[in-house]
């Protein structure tokens, strides 16, 4: 083992080998055996290291090529605008403004800034940590957008601090965002846009967005989301370690989304809000010749730009918690009694059915007895000798209970179905209701019971377990005053006009009925205080108790226990261009919603005649006068 | 006269030729891995200016009989302690440590001439020794001298540099000789201190073993450096990136990519083929200084070869294991390539060293 040859230099001063430069001289081998084991030990060094980057550089270079990609080029989200919405004349309604959004790169994210980020912007800690979080499945390279709409001290606070040594990871982008109409208009037929859920991503109809999209939630804006969204787009940088951008690599613009014209009239639209101003409810306007939805309001509304971008929790507290559920879309989702407003479907079902002609005549004397049981007129005193005309002018119950009694149910609800009640009338809304229309079929199916020939009476006026939505109503009316087609009803202008059903009716037997409903307004009836001069309005009334108010059930209001007053009419008589409904929760009386009909219709003549005004006014001889003004909406103040 | 001109035909050309060649490849790196850089972008001929003095450093060296120079150890000795004394007065504090004094206009790292200094004095103390082997006195003497210096490098803090001084004494007494029962003694104290010295680290330098070990434990932290030499080395490939094209290297997610890391630099930018050449090079000059070990007139000449020998292979196992990944993040330069003017000047005064004793050998 030991190497070293023994020392031939002794005798010599070892402690100053200068002196003797020779005394070590043929003495350079003895450890010749250790050095060539410091040069073994020298190449297995080095062929360690070789192997090492062997290991690194050609074994698997992809994998840290993708490291340094990730490394260094950053992603910039160029979010797409989202269509504009306009109503039928052009108009916007829904448009986009500017704003800043700032959004954390999760490629620079440090875990510990988070606490002073949520400081600065004032945003909620918690929040923010769980949206966070909920991003960690997500590739690194989408980042996370914290907060829409900045202030200008939100600004400032990003601006000071977005450097490479305070927060490298906060971003600001330029984005688009949605602006809607002031004080709710068109609220629940526009809807609004919202961050997508987690619930929302595991269902079919989200599954192909991402954490963090904006995507429509509810109205047009969940129905046409996928037209309006538009495609993201993306700016992706080279960025060095302190998130510098070094250049641009490549950009994908974004690409808005479409812009979609509505069938609403933003003219009749304001006049319906204005008639609905401080009551619940909702008010349909339909052009019966094609189905299309000119104007649709329910109350209370919200101011959808809350929702606009992460509603803050307050408002969506507020909102919720509202007993009269302002997010409900009651044009199309209350689900109500129609009252009196089912008459004039009484009177198609008795005529078409042949159990009624002009010479039937009800005795009302304020009430009838059947089937053991006494059912009132609405008119304590009694109609009296009452035939369809009448019937239907004055809304007297007695005369229907006996129209009612000679078709039965099943009758009633084929003529009721045909008119399109029971079902959903299948317009552009997400989360339509169907409402109900009673038979013996349906009773045996949901109660496993037997029909009554008591429970028919009820159904001839409009109660009982008959439900109907505004829309619906709307729709009904208007199909019949177009002497059986019912179109179905749309907001997208195009569209192309859609035939629901069709009947083959009696046009005489439709006169009749128009004829009736034109007295309720025109002959002293239930709705003669809402005369237009000069337009053939017809209409029907209509007060319907709360039995069957479903969404309203519990609620301790003392309001919501008065009966809801209805209005549907049409004009005019002949060839109808509009069919319009209102809805006027806890209104007491039908002719409390009479007035709402009237101010739409009116306005939609109005209208008509400024426009033919000018069409006459540019051709070379002037026939008529200039047309009025446009007359003054006013609410109905309701004593 | 004519054994002037023999001295100067007679220095170990192909040593000093594989060192230049490294060293341009080092100024080469320097420039791509700073040149767009505000606060580096003059290291590369700065760079160039201390391998100019280190050529002046190493012709100067060899002037000098080396045996002279080792009559002077201990007054070199004494300086250097004196010196590194002189760093806790009057050095220059540089992310967290004294290592500089100034001379003149610049900062000369006293820890890395030390090194010098050392190889020296294994040298001699080692071919004083009579006996076949070391006894345990020699070992705590020679180990007493060594360790003060390492002591007073280690407290600036500077482990890596400190750590360097081992290597030279390690090699001397391996190659003087060593009776297993010292050699089992040496190994039961270190693994002893070992867990002891634990608790004389720094924060940051368990921080760093600690990351060695498991680097993905904080890749935002102090695991950083060495994930991101990782995939600069790994990103080379084959042929490498090519100059100034490295991205983990030009957008500086690369730490130091002129001084430490360079060879990570170099490895994104040139590759695995680069990678051995350059290795292959560091190893032909280390081939180079053993062989004039081998040829030594003496002992001590031997020594001091072998002395530098085991500096550089210490420092290349060290460095270049790091940016692989091998080794702890110590924080010592490459010889001849990293960006810097002591270690420069202090790696050419032990190559002027080694020629030094291959002029002397026909000398009679």
């Amino acid at each position: 083992m030991n190497l070293i040859e023994p020392e031939r230099n002794t005798g010599q001063d070892p402690r100053n080998p200068l002196q003797n430069p020779r005394m070590l001289r043929d003495d350079t081998k003895f450890a010749s055996g250790k050095v060539a084991f410091f040069q073994y030990f020298s190449v297995a060094v080095f062929v360690l290291l070789v192997a090492s980057f062997w290991d690194l550089q050609v074994r698997n270079p992809e994998l840290y090529s993708e490291a340094a990609l990730r490394n260094s080029v950053k992603a910039i989200p160029l979010l797409a605008p989202r269509g504009k919405i306009l109503d039928r004349d052009g108009r916007v309604i829904v448009d986009n403004h500017p704003s800043y959004s700032v959004l954390i790169n999760r490629q620079l994210y440090k875990p510990e800034h988070l606490h002073d980020i949520a400081e600065g912007l004032n945003l909620d800690y918690d929040d923010l940590a769980a949206k966070v979080r909920r991003f960690s499945t997500e590739p690194k390279y989408r980042p996370i957008i914290i907060k829409l709409e900045l202030t200008p001290a939100d600004l400032a606070f990003v601006n000071a601090h977005r450097d490479g040594t305070t927060f490298p990871e906060l971003e600001l982008i330029h984005v688009d965002r949605r602006l809607y109409p002031q004080g709710g208009l068109a609220a629940h037929v526009i809807g609004y846009v919202g961050e997508v859920s987690v619930g929302e991503l595991d269902s079919p109809e989200f599954a192909k967005y991402n954490q963090g999209d904006i995507v429509g939630k509810a109205g047009i804006e969940r129905q046409y989301n996928d037209v309006l969204i538009g495609v993201d787009g993306q700016r992706q940088e080279i960025v060095d370690n302190l998130g510098r951008s070094r250049s641009v690599i490549g950009i994908k613009e974004a690409i808005p989304g479409k812009t979609i014209q509505l069938t609403l009239d933003l003219d009749l639209q304001v006049v319906a809000e204005l008639a609905m101003e401080g009551k619940r409810g909702a008010v349909v306007a339909l052009d019966p010749r094609t189905g299309e939805v000119l104007a649709m309001v329910s109350r209370p509304a919200y101011d959808p730009n809350l929702f606009a971008g992460r509603i803050r929790s307050a408002d969506w507290k507020e909102i919720t918690g509202n007993p009269f559920h302002p997010l409900l879309n009651r044009a199309i989702q209350a689900q109500l009694a129609p009252g009196s407003t089912f008459k004039p479907i009484m009177a198609l079902a008795g005529l078409e059915a042949g159990v009624i002609n002009d010479g039937f005549h009800a005795s009302c004397g304020g009430g009838a007895s059947f089937y053991g049981r006494f059912f009132k007129c609405h008119l304590s005193r009694g109609h009296g000798s009452v035939e369809l005309h009448k019937g239907i002018a004055q809304s007297c119950d007695v005369y229907f209970y006996n129209v009612g009694n000679r078709l039965g149910i099943d009758r009633i609800a084929q003529y009721a179905e045909m008119a399109g009640l029971g079902h959903k009338t299948g317009i552009d809304l997400p989360q339509e209701a169907e409402g109900t229309m009673p038979s013996s079929k349906w009773k045996i199916r949901n109660f496993r019971q037997k029909w009554y020939a008591g429970e028919t009476i009820s159904v001839s006026i409009g109660q009982g377990a008959t439900t109907v939505t505004p829309l619906q109503l709307a729709a009904a009316t208007g199909g019949i005053a177009m002497g059986g087609i019912w179109m179905k009803p749309h907001l997208l202008k195009d569209t192309q006009p859609e035939i629901t059903r069709k009947g083959d009716l009696n046009p005489e037997n439709i006169a009749r009925i128009v004829s009736g409903m034109c007295a309720v307004v025109n002959e002293g009836g239930t709705g003669a205080r809402s005369r237009i001069p000069g337009v053939e309005f017809c209409g029907k009334t209509g007060t319907a108790q709360l039995a069957s108010n479903d969404f309203l059930k519990g609620s301790k209001q003392g309001q919501a226990m008065k009966d809801n007053g209805w209005f549907v009419g049409f004009a005019p008589r002949i060839n109808p261009e509009i069919a319009v409904v209102a809805l006027f929760e806890s209104g007491e009386h039908g002719t409390h919603a009479a007035p709402i009909v009237r101010d739409v219709v009116k306005a939609y003549f109005d209208k008509k005649a400024r426009l033919q005004g000018i069409q006459a006014a540019k051709s070379p001889p002037p026939p008529e006068p200039p047309p009025d003004p446009k007359r003054k909406v006013e609410p109905e103040i309701i004593e | 006269m004519a054994q002037q001109y023999r001295s100067f035909r007679d220095l170990d050309w192909a040593l000093i030729i594989i060192a230049l060649i490294i060293c341009c490849l080092g100024v080469l790196q320097i420039y791509s891995a700073t040149h767009e850089t505000a606060a580096w972008n003059d290291a590369w001929w700065k760079q160039i200016i201390w391998v100019g003095a280190g050529l002046i450093l190493l012709y100067a060296t060899t002037k000098l009989d080396y045996h002279t120079l080792l009559g002077q150890v201990p007054i070199m000795y004494v300086l250097a302690v004196l010196a590194l004394l002189a760093t806790f007065a009057v050095g220059k504090m540089v992310f967290g440590s004294r290592r500089w004094i100034p001379v003149g206009p610049i900062h000369l790292q006293v820890s890395e001439f030390v090194k010098v200094v050392i190889v020296l004095l294994v040298a001699r103390y080692l071919a004083e020794t009579k006996a076949e082997q070391l006894d345990g006195r020699d070992l705590l003497r020679l180990g007493g001298l060594v360790v003060v210096p390492m002591l007073l490098v280690m407290a600036q803090p500077d482990l890596g540099t400190s750590l360097t001084y081992v290597p030279v004494l390690a090699v001397g007494i391996f190659l003087a000789g060593l009776r297993w029962k010292y050699l089992a003694i040496i190994l039961t104290v270190v693994v002893l201190a070992v867990p002891l010295s634990w608790n004389f680290l720094k924060d940051y330098q368990k921080q760093r073993l600690i990351t060695f070990v498991d680097p993905e434990k904080d890749p935002r932290g102090s695991g950083y450096q060495v994930i991101q030499s990782k995939i600069a080395v790994g990103q080379g490939g084959m042929w490498g990136r090519g100059v100034t094209k490295g991205t983990q290297t030009q957008l500086r997610f690369l730490p130091v990519p002129h001084t430490d890391f360079i060879f990570s630099a170099f490895a994104e930018e040139h590759g695995f083929v680069g990678v051995v050449v350059v290795l292959g090079l560091y190893f032909l000059l280390l081939m180079q200084i053993v062989q004039n070990g081998t040829m030594a007139p003496d002992r001590a000449g031997m020594y001091i070869c072998m002395g530098v020998a085991a500096l550089t292979l210490f420092h290349l196992l060290v460095n270049v294991g790091m940016v692989v990944g091998r080794m702890p993040v110590t924080g010592i330069p490459l010889p001849l390539m990293s960006s810097g003017g002591s270690n420069t000047l202090s790696m050419f005064l032990m190559l002027g060293l080694v020629n030094n004793v291959r002029l002397r050998r026909f000398v009679n």
